[in-house]
């Protein structure tokens, strides 16, 4: 911890001078830290807690007068917000289960079972992270509307949301560079003791891979939990829209105090997520600089 | 080769005075088990490459076929030649999404570097309470984008919204905010940087710690100050990354949707139409998906100019493909 050198000398800092001025600017870091992220979602959570009338008031109350969990209420009854957060984590857990069957199998057999074009379609697959996702909506959705050959709509339905989710070259490519570092004599040792390419993938592979399935986990979590175009694309009826985009088209005619409420709850399972696994994620966030 | 495939031949081989390596016809067997190898290795992808095929390559080839084409759901498509870019081109919109887009991707590239390099410098110095620095600067990356963009929009309400609250509570004259025609996409810069700032702020952090101190040391003993120290020391040792976030955050902040129509709703005047909005109205408000694809090619050859770029800096452990 204290042993790195920075920028600061060690020396600077012990001097008497150095220690007053590292205080003074620790403070001043803590004190725009609490303003600049904390007070915001603060003013959030205790917004929803006031009456409509408080809220509404100039000056501003700090603290609610009175700590009402009526918003929180209201919220969760007039805007189905069960119901909502139901269709999210529909998505999101479908759209993380298909990602990990699928992009596991096909970075397996990419990594370990040399098919044949192999490299054409590794290459097919790493071409899709030059094409930015979002560019690609519309031809997306009307690929989606009407599926080629079958001619079936995924509209309105978490199917939508889930298939394209798979076609994730990011997370393709990442679980396919951990596979191929994982040690080739123990792969070598179960196919001699006759374990099949399956068993092969569930028994040896997978159990050694549990830190970049954690990384895929999350990154296919966070993806449709937090996602607003594609959902607003794909679910026109109100029943089966994700809480994002329901947020949205309800936010225009619900009192303000309801509306807030509902924000925060939408923020509470991710932001759980993230105080849960905040040190896996920030290790995540911070080796992918080095590693690319 | 099993062994007991290629026995015989084997055998002939040591026979003969040079070693043939190459087994001559390749037995039936060998070849059956490469072919059950392959299928098994492409069942393995079939799930996979389906869904690349159907939801990645055959939307972007089909993006480029509609933007040729007067294309309406449910009936049979015409080709129109460039007769969907002329259309595009000549909408006032097209010019004002454009200059939007990449006055919002300017300003974010302003704001959205130097807040964060600066943040990230500082924090790399200070010894204590690392951990709740990392997760108060990181919690906004975790709420919803729809809730950041539905709560500064509560803020920027010029009458009791906490921007202008706050600067009266500091007697400074208020703002419209994203309200103002002038002043609006500089206020949904504020929204994207402070929801987003978080990733940026970690991986600086990172680089910064993987700068050897001993650089820091020697640029000491031969008398650079501070200032001279991040110029000739910290930049240049953190050039590459800096330059990597730099692309992605161009080619991200070229696609901003949300905070515009969540916040602005594209307005005032305009003032904040992005392209990727004015794609989803050309899609979804005129019903004109011809003009939506050719809008998107547009976006598409930029953006992916923009990535190329990016993986080729990136592709440095020179891997397949």
């Amino acid at each position: 911890m204290s042993g790195t050198r920075t920028l600061v000398s060690p020396a600077t800092l012990a001097r008497p001078r150095g220690k007053a001025l590292y205080w003074a600017v620790f403070t001043a870091v803590v004190l725009l830290f609490a303003l600049a992220f904390l007070f915001p979602v603060y003013w959030m959570v205790t917004g929803a807690m006031k009456s409509p009338d408080e809220v509404a008031r100039t000056p501003p109350t700090l603290v609610p007068e009175h700590w009402r969990l009526g918003g929180y209420t209201d919220a969760w009854d007039l805007m189905q917000l069960p119901q909502h957060l139901w269709n999210t984590l529909v998505q999101a857990a479908g759209a993380w289960a298909f990602q990990l069957v699928f992009c596991t199998a096909a970075a397996y057999a990419l990594s370990r079972l040399r098919p044949a074009f192999g490299k054409v379609i590794l290459g097919g697959i790493l071409a899709t992270l030059m094409v930015p996702t979002q560019a690609l909506v519309v031809p997306k959705y009307l690929t989606v509307a009407d599926l080629p050959l079958v001619h079936t709509s995924l509209l309105n339905d978490p199917l939508g949301i889930w298939l394209p989710a798979v076609a994730n070259a990011f997370n393709l490519y990442l679980l396919k560079r951990f596979f191929d570092q994982l040690p080739k004599d123990v792969l070598e040792a179960a196919e001699i003791d006759g374990a099949g390419k399956l068993r092969i993938l569930w028994s040896v592979v997978l159990p050694m891979s549990r830190p970049v399935l954690g990384v895929v986990s999350i990154f296919a979590l966070v993806a449709v939990w937090q996602d607003f175009l594609w959902p607003l694309m794909v679910f026109s009826d109100t029943d089966k829209q994700p809480i994002s985009v329901a947020l949205v088209q309800l936010s225009q005619n619900i009192q303000l105090t309801v509306l807030i409420a509902a924000m925060v709850i939408a923020s509470i399972p991710m932001v759980a997520l993230f105080l849960v696994f905040q040190r896996h994620i920030i290790a995540g966030i911070s080796a992918g600089s080095t590693k690319g | 080769m099993t062994k007991t495939a290629s026995r015989p031949p084997l055998e002939a081989a040591a026979a003969r005075p040079a070693p043939a390596r190459t087994p001559s016809p390749a037995s039936g067997a060998g070849r059956r088990r490469r072919l059950g190898d392959q299928a098994r290795a492409y069942a393995f992808l079939l799930g996979g490459l389906l869904c690349f095929a159907l939801f990645s390559w055959y939307p972007a080839i089909r993006a480029v076929v509609i933007a040729f084409q007067k294309y309406t759901p449910g009936s049979s498509p015409e080709w129109v030649g460039t007769e969907n870019f002329t259309r595009v081109l000549h909408d006032p919109e097209f010019g004002a999404a454009w200059r939007n887009t990449l006055t919002f991707t300017g300003l974010a590239l302003l704001i959205g570097f130097a807040v964060p390099f600066l943040l990230a410098l500082v924090l790399n110095e200070l010894r204590h309470a690392k951990a709740f620095f990392r997760v108060a600067v990181y919690l906004p990356v975790m709420i919803p984008p729809v809730v950041s963009a539905l709560l500064w929009k509560w803020f920027y309400d010029p009458g009791t919204g906490l921007a202008n609250e706050t600067l009266r509570f500091l007697h400074l004259p208020t703002s419209n905010w994203s309200n103002g025609a002038d002043t609006a996409l500089v206020s949904l810069v504020l929204v994207a940087t402070w929801a987003n700032m978080g990733g940026t702020v970690l991986i600086y952090l990172a680089a910064l710690q993987s700068i050897p101190g001993e650089l820091y040391e020697a640029a000491e003993l031969d008398g650079a100050n501070l200032l001279q120290r991040v110029r000739h020391v910290t930049i240049p040792q953190t050039r590459f990354v800096i330059l990597m976030l730099m692309l992605l955050q161009i080619i991200a902040t070229m696609q901003v949707f949300t905070e515009p129509f969540v916040i602005t709703g594209g307005g005032p005047e305009n003032a904040t139409v992005t392209v990727l909005y004015l794609i989803y109205k050309y899609a979804f408000l005129y019903n004109d998906f011809g003009g939506a694809c050719a809008l998107s090619v547009m976006l598409l050859v930029l953006l992916g100019l923009f990535s190329a770029l990016y993986l080729r800096l990136t592709r440095t452990d020179g891997e397949e493909a």
